[in-house]
């Protein structure tokens, strides 16, 4: 334990000190801030409309007319952001040979594993907890309903360290991060996107596809709603993919 | 201390090590001579559980590196060749990092810190970057890391390698000081270093055992089939020469060399320890052969390992 807390530290002094991280940041922010910001024109543009002209104005509220649809946007930045976050873990040290030195240590696999990703998800929490000024800014100026929007955070959170698992994973394949990067952005798009054909293909196999995708896994979070079997989803495969990288690590060394 | 028995590594069809068996005792400092790509890397990473042996095993302090791979990890300190460091840390922080990952309890970690700096000469640079360092402060954090935790058993993959000469005598100070604690095990391709620091020397080549023993032993050893250099006056005489000789008792074989303008030579190697010089320039007077040289070549250390080498190659 106190071996992993080393090498959180370490990681997480990393993150902070390098050029990259601050570029990843910044980007997230540009992008989320952007579509925070029109988001927010359109409902208020719509608003006024709505006062002027006589129909009911349903389902214009803060929760669904600006949050969800910005989680939603901002989940696409993830899917293209967290890989460049997640793909120097192993890599890195693959290269660098430091990783030889790491695993001669009376250090568990599991620790080194460990540390690096929980260093990794404080850097996207950090990520994440900066768009919480975009919530902040609605309550100051209206009053949105507060439990939503934090449900609706949660969803994300637990979506990015899917992400974040993936990626840990990738990287401990190979030493070149921009191969670990591309697989991650892949594997994870495969996960988003495997939802689309569920109309398309028979009752057994929609099922199946349905489990799978994390779109819809997302969708009752958006919504508002914890569903003990969303939260399980995105457990269960982020526990899956750190195993794999255990696995992976130990099978290296059979295989060298 | 380390036994290490039929130890095999395949690389797919390629072999690293074949069947090495050998034996360390506790305050030994031992060399692992060979040329590069021998098999000597491939050892000390079996050693230091990086990677399994294909077949054989390895026991340090009676811990067996695949069973016990953690007890065996907490009593070695590893250089490995190329110095792989966190480069963006301090010195100071990257051995306070290590000392956290070899599990040194917190309020110990100030003192194995100022242990390691102390033995490695690297209270000036302790604020630097350790990127920033020389090759040779490199290699001395290198070290450094190695000893943190006081490890019975330090394991040093061609520490003096890519240093300018200051650095290569400094450094093997340094290993000699740290040797007269604990066992140490390096390796190197340069035999003048290996028979300076070392007190018993294992010479690896194509991933086989060639030869162990202390360098003064394995001078002796060889020393046995000593070379005797034999100028004669007419070379067409040569085959009846070469039969006289190789009717003394002890001879070894005979190789013909190129001719020096008049002068013909024959090399003759012994295979007993007494000199045959005498007998040899004796029988050739009787035989009525004019000689006009007879030398007593020694093998230096340089030879014996370039000889097991180039055999083993053959």
């Amino acid at each position: 334990m106190i071996q992993a807390i080393a090498i959180y530290k370490r990681e997480l002094k990393y993150y902070f000190k390098s050029v990259t991280a601050y570029v990843t940041l910044s980007i997230f922010l540009f992008f989320s801030g952007y579509f925070f910001f029109s988001l927010l024109m359109r409902y208020s543009i719509f608003s006024y409309q709505i006062l002027r002209s006589t129909d009911p104005a349903e389902g214009l509220n803060l929760m669904d007319s600006v949050m969800r649809p910005l989680l939603n946007n901002t989940s696409i930045v993830l899917l293209l952001v967290l890989p460049l976050v997640s793909m120097r873990l192993l890599s890195e040290e693959k290269k660098l040979g430091t990783f030889e030195l790491l695993l001669t240590y009376p250090t568990r696999d599991a620790a080194v594993i460990f540390g690096k990703y929980a260093a990794a998800v404080t850097f996207f929490l950090a990520m994440i907890a900066s768009t919480a000024l975009y919530p902040i800014l609605l309550s100051v100026f209206s009053d949105p309903e507060p439990v939503p929007i934090l449900v609706g955070y949660l969803g994300f959170c637990l979506m990015g360290c899917t992400f974040l698992s993936i990626g840990i994973f990738f990287s401990s394949v190979t030493d070149n991060q921009l191969v670990a990067g591309i697989s991650t952005f892949g594997a994870s798009l495969f996960f988003l996107v495997i939802g689309w054909i569920v109309p398309f293909v028979d009752s057994t196999m929609s099922i199946v596809l349905r489990q799978f995708s994390l779109l819809m896994h997302f969708k009752s979070f958006s919504m508002g709603i914890i569903d003990t079997q969303d939260v399980t989803y995105y457990i269960f495969l982020t526990v899956f993919f750190l195993f794999l990288t255990v696995k992976s690590i130990e099978s290296a060394r059979w295989r060298s | 201390m380390i036994e290490v028995e039929n130890l095999t590594k395949y690389y797919g069809p390629t072999v690293g090590i074949r069947d090495l068996s050998f034996k360390v005792s506790s305050g030994e400092v031992i060399g692992f001579l060979g040329p590069n790509g021998a098999g000597k890397t491939t050892l000390m990473k079996i050693l230091t559980c990086f990677m399994p042996p294909t077949s054989g095993t390895a026991r340090i302090l009676g811990f067996d590196i695949l069973r016990d791979s953690l007890e065996v990890r907490r009593r070695i300190g590893y250089l490995p060749e190329h110095v792989p460091l966190y480069e963006e840390m301090s010195v100071g922080e990257y051995l306070e990092f290590v000392s956290r990952l070899k599990g040194i309890p917190g309020r110990s970690i100030p003192g194995s810190v100022e242990y390691a700096i102390e033995h490695c000469g690297l209270e000036s640079v302790f604020r630097r970057t350790v990127g920033k360092l020389s090759k040779g402060f490199r290699q001395r954090v290198g070290i450094g890391q190695a000893i943190i935790g006081e490890p019975e058993i330090l394991i040093l993959d061609e520490p003096t390698i890519g240093l300018d000469p200051k650095q290569i005598i400094e450094i093997r100070g340094l290993i000699k000081s740290l040797g007269t604690e604990r066992t140490v095990i390096l390796s190197s391709h340069i035999l003048p270093e290996v028979s300076q620091i070392c007190n018993r020397i294992i010479i690896i080549n194509r991933g086989e055992l060639a030869a162990a023993g202390s360098p003064e032993n394995l001078q002796e050893q060889l020393k046995k089939s000593s070379v005797i250099r034999i100028g004669l006056k007419e070379p067409e005489s040569m085959e009846r020469a070469k039969d006289v000789i190789l009717g003394i008792e002890g001879v070894g074989s005979i190789k013909e060399q190129a001719p020096q303008g008049e002068t013909a030579y024959l090399t003759v190697e012994s295979t007993t320890d007494i000199d045959l010089r005498g007998d040899i320039v004796k029988r050739l007077v009787e035989a009525g052969q004019p000689i006009v040289e007879v030398h007593g070549e020694e093998l230096s250390l340089e030879d014996i390992f370039l000889r097991l080498v180039k055999e083993e190659g053959q």
